[in-house]
């Protein structure tokens, strides 16, 4: 589908402190959803996930580079980005 | 004829909960009547905390009975009301706020409020995330935080399973002459009124000296340690009392869910409830001042609110001179979480003749027609 994605291949991140490999261009929620994480933990307690995929619900918030609270979906995965979804 | 009421209470906000549940389990029969749905006033808008205040000796002794009665309480209380005891310190930035601190220190001590003296590093062990150099701080171990519309729901809960009736989205018209009108036009007779509506209380008496002061509040995401106690600037007696100027202060909430709730502000006159972008942004950066960090979180929502204010900054508790039938429990300004719980043991004490824990006098309606005659 994504033509860049062939040129510009695959590249990995941190998610949890494990690798993950992802083709360059994937946003950070892909990321997690191939790591199968959940990106967050509500605070009673439960798993949570993308939803909306467009930056509204806030399911999605990750820590990048440690920064809390980043939306997953909206940010594009970099080289050697850590990713955390259990803080 | 007989009421087949006690008690009627108009306002559902967590003054009005607390008499509910207060006169309930003093076997009284109790109405509880809100224009909207519970604390949909001053109490939704607050910040929960419970806080030993020392502005003058009456108002130690109204939050000090409050603050001893939310600890007994603390234990029977659900885990939705998010009791925390994180303690406040009241923070010094230079020398003459450290006096301040050394003079509140000596005066809770003096009281039996257990207090201590924090030096520069101190502070900072305390509260990392805080700027360097504080000159020094004041921690009270003892105050705590609470949510304030759980506690609120919790309070009509108890009181509803004791026997009292609740009654939502109706408003009062009237109250008077052992009588309230509600707006459908229904007619309830109760022995006495309590009026605990908070802002709206004027509304039904006529002439009391209850304004609007406005507040803003902003929550942030979670953040868990970050800060650790509620903090509060000492600049925060400079600005809170100006009864003139608009005015910001550095006050800072830690929450159980790892949230921090950042106040606070103070505007007399502003009767729009709109947000005032300006104010949220003095109030803000005041805060940056003191925790740089918090510039780069995620606020998630930002509220105002209206504190019901009197000219003395003491709540107004007790008989209104114009109707013998009537009580007032209002004008508990930013403090009336923390002093529900003792309005409610007075107001009780009042009722039923009983001696109450602390004197009654200096929260009494009439005092201010006292006041004038002597002036």
């Amino acid at each position: 589908m994504r033509s860049d994605a062939a040129t510009t291949g695959v590249i990995t991140v941190r998610v949890n402190q494990r690798p993950v490999r992802i083709v360059n261009g994937a946003s950070v929620a892909v990321a997690v959803l191939a790591a199968q994480s959940a990106c967050r933990i509500s605070v009673t307690g439960e798993n949570r996930a993308p939803l909306c995929g467009m930056g509204t619900c806030f399911e999605c918030r990750v820590t990048i580079d440690g920064k809390a609270h980043q939306r997953g979906c909206q940010i594009t995965c970099i080289e050697g980005m850590e990713i955390r979804c259990d803080e | 004829m007989k009421s087949s009421l006690d008690v009627l209470i108009a306002g559902a906000g967590i003054v009005g909960a607390a008499c509910a549940l207060e006169l309930a389990r003093a076997k009284m029969r109790v109405a509880i009547v809100d224009r909207s749905f519970p604390a949909s006033g001053a109490t939704g808008a607050s910040m929960g905390h419970i806080v030993a205040m020392d502005d003058s000796e009456a108002q130690f002794a109204l939050t000090r009975y409050s603050q001893v009665l939310w600890h007994e309480l603390r234990d029977a209380l659900p885990s939705t009301i998010e009791f925390d005891r994180c303690g406040t310190i009241w923070l010094a930035c230079d020398d003459e706020e450290l006096a301040e601190a050394r003079r509140k220190h000596a005066y809770y001590r003096e009281r039996g409020v257990a207090a201590e003296i924090l030096d520069s590093a101190a502070v900072h062990d305390a509260e990392p995330n805080l700027k360097t150099p504080m000159a020094g701080g004041l921690l009270v171990e003892g105050d705590a935080v609470v949510y304030p519309p759980a506690a609120t729901a919790y309070f009509l809960e108890r009181a509803a399973a004791l026997g009292a009736t609740v009654i939502l989205d109706r408003s009062v018209r009237k109250l008077g002459g052992s009588q309230a009108l509600l707006d459908d036009g229904t007619v309830i007779s109760a022995d006495k009124l309590i009026n605990a509506a908070g802002c709206c209380a004027p509304e039904l008496a006529e002439g009391i000296q209850v304004k609007p002061r406005k507040g803003h509040l902003v929550i942030t995401d979670r953040y868990p340690g970050m800060i650790r106690h509620q903090l509060v600037e000492l600049g925060y007696l400079k600005s809170a009392h100006s009864v003139t100027a608009d005015s910001v202060a550095f006050n800072l909430q830690p929450r159980k869910t790892g949230q921090i709730l950042i106040g606070s502000s103070r505007q007399y006159g502003a009767m729009d409830e709109r947000v005032d972008t300006e104010m949220v942004s003095r109030m803000l950066h005041r805060a940056f001042e003191f925790v740089p960090k918090l510039e780069s979180l995620s606020a998630i929502r930002v509220w105002t609110g209206f504190r019901p204010a009197t000219p003395d900054s003491l709540p107004l508790i007790g008989p209104w001179e114009k109707d013998p039938s009537v009580l007032l429990a209002t004008g508990h300004e930013g403090l009336g979480i923390t002093t529900s719980l003792a309005t409610a043991k007075l107001i009780r004490a009042h009722i039923d003749g009983s001696e109450p824990a602390i004197p009654l006098a200096p929260y009494l309606p009439s005092r201010h027609i006292l006041a004038e005659i002597h002036a």
